[in-house]
């Protein structure tokens, strides 16, 4: 970003802060406007957005930069929802302040990651991606099961009245007045979730740029002449998979808080699946991209669950197909046709177009 | 003494329905170097077609056996058919590609099966309709079911039929040529895309057949049985050694037995702590400590390559 803004002349420079400041501002006040407009139903759906968009970033880190498919991404993001809803609910009897359980929660997540991608990142990436895949299954089957004879996570009844996000004494649970303005709920999380998005962006962008980016994107690239340049693979993707575990096992944490209840439901295949559409259908390896496809499906579906049935009964004259499986099978439809015809996504990479460019002139010559 | 023979039956039927959707992968897998993700699916719509088949005959009058006959045909023919389709749509055009690009495709291919299944056949569990006379046999203390026995002979049959076509037969030469090395393969003038066709054929008749065995073993189909009898089905491949066709057939009779002993012990072991209901996580540490101690599997040559 910085290398951006030092090559453009002050002109262009002051042209670059207004646009910024211009979306701050939209970012700002867009949780009322919707509220005004659509309802506050929306609202709460700008949230889960911004949950995924965070999740996508994170699984942007392992799918885009470094190139390894992971299948079971929700796991993480189930550690670290569980571990906020065991430690900040009375299904433990235990209470312990948010910023304390939020960064187990990643931490937790984090040591998964490890454990998980230690023996598998040896190997060749189809391994990864069904072992993630498994990994995915069996800690929806703990989940599950571990109710009996010890309960722990309460089986697929799940944990409720888990504790809101507090600071001190700010819950965001409830409606506060502030600077005049009444904010709700679901207002105060939005803005929450806006700024741990805008962090996991931030980190994203740096690390892009850093030696460690690039290492991860000449793995990706071709990984024998990334070790042949003195790139530790091994380690370097470890580190990859860490990290997006880390930021699926926050986004977790604050899913718990917002949510209030966790229950092996929502960390199904169907959620992984979801999570790297995203990251296909936006542009692997590239931040616009990503938010672009995560804004997407979050946004699409809800209209497919509100159009699809009247739709259907207009033409058809009963819902012959549910809008839950439609989805399911636009997304596996999205992911075969981008990777066909458009596989850098719909919002490519300038990398990605540099390389492109670059073949295109080899043939030429 | 009696549960430990029971649970060693069950397992070896089991094991005999894994080794035949693994070989499926091994196959694949030996000649592209890539996991094919829907293969579970083709064994859930073998299942789901067969199913189907049965229930438009059953009333025909028909004999039973000559019912299961012509659905067992019909839905290897559909399943043929699918797997030609995928590597059509989802492989051929990315044989060039990164190899993540497949990856994604064969999960989206997954993805569309599946939820075509549960628009076409419903959400709900299906009884498999049960054909054949299920007397059970007592084999000193433990109980073998007629339709176990004809699974596992079926299984040994196809696998016998499977080895000499691979030794035995100029397709069979062609197929491991392919797999030893492409390009030579072409020089000495293969049909390449001809023979990754048969083999994607093969594997999605033989899924076909699995599906249908498994579904008469447990008597129901469900549009979701696919996706965990493939990750089943691909820990036996890799607990074999991945592109072994024997190593498959071991790995697959193999896991049938560990998860079964271990689902009928567990709660022993634990005190009480685990019950059976966690048979389907030993397939995983199954799968990851194969990864750590021996990533080549247990027949396999080959140290796996990196990509």
């Amino acid at each position: 970003m910085r290398n951006v803004l030092k090559h453009l002349s002050s002109k262009d420079k002051r042209g670059a802060w207004i646009a910024f400041v211009m979306l701050a501002i939209v970012l700002l006040v867009l949780p009322f406007f919707t509220d005004a407009l659509f309802g506050r139903g929306w609202v709460r759906i700008m949230d889960f957005a911004l949950l995924y968009i965070m999740l996508a970033l994170g699984l942007n880190i392992v799918v885009g930069y470094a190139g390894l498919l992971d299948l079971g991404y929700i796991a993480f993001f189930a550690v670290g929802a569980y571990c906020y809803a065991l430690l900040g609910s009375p299904q433990l009897g235990l209470h312990l302040p948010f910023w304390i359980v939020l960064p187990l929660g990643a931490l937790l997540a984090c040591i998964f990651g490890v454990l998980l991608g230690a023996p598998t990142l040896r190997l060749r990436g189809d391994y990864l991606a069904i072992v993630t895949l498994g990994f995915g299954e069996i800690i929806r089957i703990f989940l599950n099961n571990l109710n009996a004879p010890i309960n722990i996570t309460n089986g697929p009844q799940g944990i409720s009245m888990i504790d809101p996000i507090r600071f001190g004494e700010f819950s965001l649970g409830k409606t506060h007045e502030l600077f005049g303005l009444t904010f709700p709920s679901v207002h105060l999380h939005y803005y929450l979730f806006l700024l741990f998005t805008l962090l996991v962006i931030f980190i994203s962008l740096r690390l892009e740029d850093s030696r460690i980016g690039r290492a991860w994107m000449a793995i990706r690239e071709d990984e024998v002449a990334a070790e042949a340049m003195g790139i530790n693979t091994r380690n370097i993707k470890l580190l990859a998979f860490a990290m997006g575990a880390t930021f699926g096992g926050l986004a977790g944490g604050l899913f718990a808080g917002f949510q209030g209840f966790v229950s092996p439901e929502s960390f199904g295949l169907t959620e992984s699946i979801t999570v790297l559409c995203m990251v296909v259908l936006g542009g692997m390896g590239n931040i616009s991209g990503v938010l672009l496809g995560g804004i997407l499906l979050v946004v699409l579906p809800e209209a497919l669950r509100h159009g699809s049935g009247p739709a259907q009964q207009l033409l058809f004259g009963k819902t012959l197909i549910d809008p839950e499986s439609l989805r399911m099978l636009l997304f596996g439809l999205a992911l075969i046709t981008v990777m066909l015809w458009r596989p850098a996504g719909l919002w490519p990479s300038n990398q990605r177009r540099r390389e492109l460019v670059a073949e295109n002139d080899a043939a030429h010559l | 003494m009696d549960t430990l023979l029971q649970q060693i039956v069950n397992g070896f039927v089991q094991g005999s329905v894994y080794a035949m959707v693994a070989l499926g992968y091994t196959m694949v897998y030996g000649i592209l170097g890539l996991i094919n993700f829907a293969h579970g699916e083709v064994v859930m719509v073998g299942a789901m077609v067969a199913m189907s088949v049965i229930h438009l005959l059953i009333g025909s009058g028909l004999p039973p056996l000559l019912v299961l006959l012509i659905s067992l045909i019909i839905s290897m023919v559909v399943c043929m058919a699918l797997g030609y389709g995928i590597e059509r749509i989802a492989y051929r055009p990315l044989r060039n590609a990164p190899r993540l690009a497949p990856l994604i495709t064969a999960i989206g291919v997954s993805m569309v099966l599946q939820n075509l299944a549960m628009m076409f056949w419903g959400r709900e569990y299906h009884a498999f309709p049960s054909l054949l006379p299920n007397n059970s046999h007592r084999l000193s203390g433990a109980i073998i079911t007629e339709v176990q026995i004809l699974i596992v002979l079926i299984a040994l049959g196809m696998m016998g039929g499977l080895l000499l076509l691979m030794h035995r037969t100029r397709l069979g030469r062609a197929m491991r040529a392919v797999a030893e090395n492409p390009s030579a393969a072409v020089l000495m003038g293969v049909n390449i895309n001809g023979v990754i066709a048969i083999t994607f054929m093969l594997g999605s008749a033989l899924a076909a057949v699995a599906g249908i065995m498994i579904s008469a073993n447990y008597g129901i189909v469900h549009y979701y049985m696919g996706s965990i009898l493939g990750l089943k089905a691909f820990t036996a491949a890799v607990l074999g050694g991945i592109g072994n066709m024997r190593g498959a057939m071991v790995g697959g009779l193999l896991l049938g037995l560990i998860e079964s002993l271990g689902a009928g012990y567990i709660g022993d072991l634990s005190g009480g702590f685990f019950g059976s209901h966690y048979q389907d996580v030993f397939a995983f540490f199954v799968l990851i400590s194969v990864l750590i101690f021996r990533p080549s599997g247990l027949l396999g040559e080959r140290v796996a390559e990196r990509a």
